[in-house]
Order: C-alpha cells, then sequence, then structure tokens
C-alpha cells in the first residue's frame, strides 16, 4: 500500500506540505495508528498517568543532562570542583542540576508507581508477556544510569557508595577480584572509573530511549489494558468514531493526551516544589555526605545508596555470608530484581485484574508493597541486630509475593468478570 | 535469479561457514575493547611498592600510607595490645589466621612479621569501607570487653589490633595483610617481600 492510499483510508488526503511529506515518510499513517485512531480503554484511570509522565522525564534527564555535560567535567581533580562551578557560576546552573536531580528521583518515584499499576492491572499476562519484559530491562537500564551518575558529583557518597556497588562483582567466586578490577579499570575506583562512568551514564539513556521506543511499539501492538482487566479488542466492535474499533475504546488522541496533560501539569507543581524548596529533601534526594569531596583515605560515618536503591541493598545487608563469601547476598539482590521476569509465568490467575481476584492476591500484594517500603527504609538506616532481622523477614515476603505466586493465584476463588469494562 | 538447480545444501555450508568465521573475527574485534577496560600501563605503575618510616611513630598510634590508592595501616601496638590479643580467640570468627587472607609468614598470632608492628590494607572485608581506628579498651559505645581495634561504621564489622574480625559481624573473613618486608630496622616496604621475607 502507498503512503497515498494509507491516508485515504484514514480518510484525510492532505494536501500541500503535509501531502508532499506523507508520500515519502508516513507521518499520517503513524499519527493515526499511535495516536489519532489508536483506541485506548475508556476506563483507565489515575494509575495509567504514570507511563506518560516518566516518559517526560525521561526527555527532561536527557536535556538538563546534556546541559550539565556542557559545564561538567569528568576527572577526579576537577569534577566535585565543576559541579559546585555549575551551582554557583553558570547561568542558571543550580536550576538545571536540581532539575536533574531531583528528576532522578522522581523518574524511579513515577516507574515505581507505573510498576505497580502494571502488577495491579495484571498487565504482565499474556499477551504482554514481551512488553513487560522490555520495562523489566528499561527499570535495569535505568538503575545502570542512575549508578553511573551517582559517582559523577566525585563526593564522599559518591565514591564510597560506588566503592561498595563494585566490590559486589568481587564477591563473584574465582574470577571475582579481576572482575571488579575491570569494571574500576584501576585497583581502586579512581579518575579512570569516573572518566568510563561518565562515558556510561552519557550514552545508556540514549539506549534507554530506543528501549522506551519498543516498549511502545509492543504496546500498541498488544493495546492498552485497563482497571478491569478486559481485552477491549475482544470485545463487541463499533463507536462514534469507527465501525471496527472496539466499542469501549476511545482515541488516545485528543482523549488520552488531554488528560495525561492534566497529569502533567499537577505532576510539574509537585516537581517545582521540591526542586525550588528542598532540593535534596531532607537528605533523601542529595545525601549530606556528598557535600564533601571524595576522600579514598576515610570512609563517612554511615554509608547508604540513594533511596530507590535501598531495597536491594537492605536485602543485600540481610544475607549472612556463607562459607566466607558475600556472594549469597548478591545473588539474593540481584535476583530479587531479575525475578521480575519470570512474573508473567508466576500468575497463574484466570483473571488479570487484582479487582476479580481472589483476598489471597490482593494479601500478597499489598505485603509486597509493605516490604518493599519496609526494606527501602531499613536500606537508609545503619546496620543493627533489629533491622538486620526486619530485613530478613521482608526479604523472605518480597520473595514469597513471587515464588508462591503460582499457588495463590491458583489456589483462590476469583470473582466473575464483567462482559464490558465498568466505568 | 533462478531458484531451480540451487544446491541448498551447499548454500547452507556455505552461510554457517560464513557466519562462523565473522562471529570469530567479531570475537578478536572483542579482545582490545575488553582489555582496554583493564588498569593502563600508568595505573600499573602507580600500584609499585612504598616506603614507611616507623621510627617516629609512638606506642599505640597509627599511620596510614597509601598504596594502590588504598590505605595501608602501621600501628605500633604496646605490651598490652599484644596481651589482649590471645584472650579474644573465642569471640572470633578466625583466630588462628586459617584463611588466607595474609602471607604466609604472617600466619602467627600476632599476625605480622615483628609483633610490635602490624600492618593492614585498611579495607573491610566486606564491602570495601574503610573502619574506624578504635584502639581505647572497653569505650562506652563498644562495651566492656572491648579490647581495641577496628570498627567498620558501614555496616558494623569489628576487628580486633591484629585486624581479626569477630563473630556475628557482616564482614566474612580477616583483613587482608598486603605483602611486605623490613628494608632496615625502621623501614617497611609494602608491596614486595621478594618472594618470601
Amino acid at each position: 500500500m502507498s503512503a497515498e492510499t494509507t491516508a485515504t483510508a484514514a480518510g484525510q488526503a492532505p494536501g500541500g506540505f503535509l501531502g508532499w511529506l506523507d508520500k515519502r515518510f508516513p507521518v499520517m499513517a503513524v499519527w493515526n495508528d499511535h495516536l489519532a485512531q489508536y483506541y485506548a480503554p475508556k476506563n483507565m484511570g489515575f494509575w495509567s498517568f504514570f507511563g506518560s509522565l516518566a516518559l517526560v522525564v525521561l526527555v527532561l534527564q536527557i536535556v538538563t543532562g546534556l546541559w550539565l555535560a556542557m559545564s561538567y567535567k569528568p576527572s577526579a581533580e576537577e569534577a566535585f570542583a565543576s559541579v559546585e562551578y555549575i551551582m554557583r557560576d553558570v547561568n542558571w546552573g543550580w536550576l538545571i542540576r536540581y532539575m536533574h536531580s531531583t528528576g532522578a528521583s522522581f523518574f524511579f518515584i513515577l516507574v515505581y508507581l507505573h510498576m505497580f499499576r502494571g502488577l495491579m492491572w495484571g498487565s504482565y499476562q499474556k499477551p504482554r508477556e514481551l512488553l513487560w519484559i522490555i520495562g523489566v530491562v528499561i527499570y535495569l537500564a535505568m538503575m545502570a544510569t542512575a549508578f553511573f551518575g551517582y559517582l559523577l558529583p566525585w563526593g564522599q557518597m559518591s565514591y564510597w557508595g560506588a566503592q561498595v556497588i563494585v566490590n559486589l562483582f568481587a564477591a563473584v567466586p574465582g574470577v571475582g577480584e579481576d572482575l571488579s578490577t575491570w569494571v574500576r579499570g584501576d585497583y581502586v575506583i579512581s579518575d579512570t572509573t569516573l572518566n568510563r562512568f561518565f562515558a556510561f551514564h552519557f550514552v545508556i539513556p540514549f539506549i534507554l530511549a530506543a528501549l522506551v521506543f519498543l516498549h511502545i511499539v509492543a504496546l500498541h501492538t498488544v493495546g492498552s489494558t485497563n482497571p478491569d482487566g478486559i481485552e477491549i479488542k475482544k470485545g463487541p466492535k463499533g463507536n462514534k468514531w469507527s465501525d471496527t474499533a472496539p466499542a469501549d475504546g476511545i482515541p488516545f488522541h485528543p482523549y488520552y493526551t488531554v488528560k495525561d496533560i492534566v497529569g502533567l501539569v499537577v505532576f510539574a507543581a509537585i516537581f517545582s516544589l521540591v526542586v525550588f524548596y528542598a532540593p535534596d529533601l531532607g537528605g533523601l534526594f542529595l545525601e549530606a555526605p556528598n557535600f564533601q569531596p571524595a576522600d579514598p583515605l576515610k570512609t563517612p560515618e554511615h554509608i547508604a545508596p540513594v533511596w530507590y536503591f535501598t531495597p536491594y541493598y537492605a536485602m543485600l545487608r540481610a544475607v549472612p555470608p556463607i562459607g566466607g563469601s558475600q556472594f549469597p547476598g548478591v545473588v539474593v539482590m540481584f535476583g530479587a530484581i531479575l525475578i521480575m521476569f519470570l512474573l508473567p509465568w508466576l500468575d497463574r490467575s484466570p483473571v488479570r485484574s487484582i479487582r476479580y481476584k481472589g483476598i489471597l492476591s490482593k494479601l500478597f500484594l499489598a505485603a509486597f508493597v509493605v516490604s518493599f517500603v519496609v526494606l527501602a527504609y531499613l536500606g537508609l538506616q545503619p546496620a543493627s541486630e533489629l533491622y538486620t532481622l526486619l530485613s530478613q523477614i521482608f526479604t523472605v515476603v518480597y520473595f514469597a509475593f513471587f515464588l508462591l505466586m503460582p499457588i495463590y493465584t491458583k489456589l483462590e476463588k476469583t470473582k466473575p468478570v464483567p462482559e464490558r469494562v465498568t466505568t | 535469479m533462478n531458484a531451480e538447480g540451487v544446491d541448498q545444501k551447499r548454500r547452507r555450508v556455505l552461510v554457517t561457514a560464513t557466519s562462523a568465521v565473522g562471529a570469530v573475527g567479531v570475537g578478536f574485534v572483542a579482545v582490545p575493547f575488553i582489555s582496554s577496560m583493564n588498569p593502563s600501563a600508568k595505573a600499573r605503575a602507580a600500584g609499585a611498592p612504598v616506603q614507611a618510616d616507623v621510627s617516629k611513630l609512638e606506642p599505640g598510634a597509627l599511620l596510614r600510607v597509601k598504596y594502590r590508592g588504598q590505605p595501608i595501616w602501621i600501628v605500633r601496638r604496646t605490651d598490652k595490645m599484644l596481651e589482649a590479643l590471645s584472650t579474644l580467640d573465642p569471640k572470633l570468627v578466625d583466630p588462628g589466621s586459617e584463611v588466607p587472607q595474609q602471607p604466609p609468614y604472617c600466619a602467627n598470632p600476632t599476625r605480622s612479621i615483628k609483633p610490635e608492628y602490624f600492618v593492614a590494607i585498611g579495607i573491610c572485608t566486606h564491602l570495601g569501607c574503610s573502619p574506624t581506628y578504635r584502639p581505647e579498651f572497653a569505650p562506652d559505645d563498644l562495651g566492656a570487653d572491648w579490647k581495641g581495634g577496628w570498627f567498620c561504621p558501614c555496616h558494623g564489622s569489628k576487628f580486633d589490633l591484629a585486624g581479626r574480625v569477630y563473630k556475628g559481624v557482616p564482614a566474612p573473613t580477616n583483613l587482608v595483610i598486603p605483602k611486605h618486608q623490613y628494608v632496615n630496622e625502621n623501614t617497611i616496604l609494602v608491596g614486595e617481600d621478594e618472594g618470601a621475607a
């Protein structure tokens, strides 16, 4: 089919410049397939805000990051001072940096809410397994970017945080030491390490953008789901705009674009409050020891990663060394993330949404959210006997949500799912 | 092109052979890229041995020197400190230094060449923080049983004054003792032991 007939089929044969363009690039087809004639369920409510907001923050991070890179110096000698230079001497540098640092934390807040939405709606179930998997890869790429980025200010927490994380690789039996030396490019975290972390921090976001593109292509192939978990493509056809489109679907544009703009305005207001009034958010977004330059000979009193990594950090600390090796803790920590890949196959429930699942699924999901939040808190605190015990308990709860899922989703009694989406 | 008379088997062999040779080529090209991330010649040279003069070290004091970017501790232990070491054995994971965290010549009760001077890499064996030197006996925060040593502020690991790890803390092994030797009475060379000093 030529571009011309596509446009005709869409009921609009553009003339002028758009017509010229459409003969050479499928402008109208892309616009229609992904916006004007992409039919999303009409009942997607509050929880559908976070995916599009995360996309906006990704763009914000790339733009502010590019501007920061114009003044930042990725060397051990100059890095800390160049960040202070950005804060004090570069025009509006403080704003661009605070937008970037606040954006990093908000990116994770939005993605965690987006993932929670996926858990509630059962968005990982067939046929959305690949969509979910691409999402988990995006999450991993985000964590890698955040980890590399956190070294760049070259403060005490940057330095010692990276030291702890890179040493995780040293726990791999046999090749560990060589592996961590390879990651650092030196025997300790040094100028070389900083330089390469900057390179990775710069390039991974572009891979991230490509992954987000794949995520959206996969989403638009299988279609958006909704709080009822009902497949609108399988329902009756015909709505106000098209005889063949799902009856319960409405065009993404203008209906959801307008809705998402409302969400964006509210988000921008909250985001601005943090940027202008509490950019360090009481040491949570920017940690106090990071306002001191890195000192390889002196460890800060208490080391904790940034809040979005702390649930996994708490799990790492919860596992005692076995046979003189910290490797089991490292396995548990990475396992906590990698187990998400299996989710589509762990859920055996005949229904998709938490609305129609049984009481067990609801309890386990609630316990999972509580364990994630409690572990995040514990990961921020200094280790104590009580906290280690609590970390161990909640690590078990975290894994129970996944590992017992094939049992409890099969066991429980589900509610009948309505034919059509509810409003 | 005419599809008739195409030898499919021959074509498959050629495609497989081409792919295999291509994959080997990619493998070879990957070598410089992977190797390039290892420490450079400059970083390796910076890892050369360092000398420390211990003649002015007071009893009980700690001297820090830098070797391969890591803090190296040299402590001049007092008699009181040395006497306390053996009393701690039941509380330690590896009191006899069985795990090879030290050169063979330091696998002894004081984990040193001369009992008086203790040399160790000041990096916690848990996750690489640098523990704090707490030489005092029975301070308020560490309890009446504390006989001097190191406390890691990151995750609470404890070591005695021979760098031996206490039971029930995150660090799994004793502190690492680097290769070292005495060049003369008062000079320690860290990073080299000429085989075995």
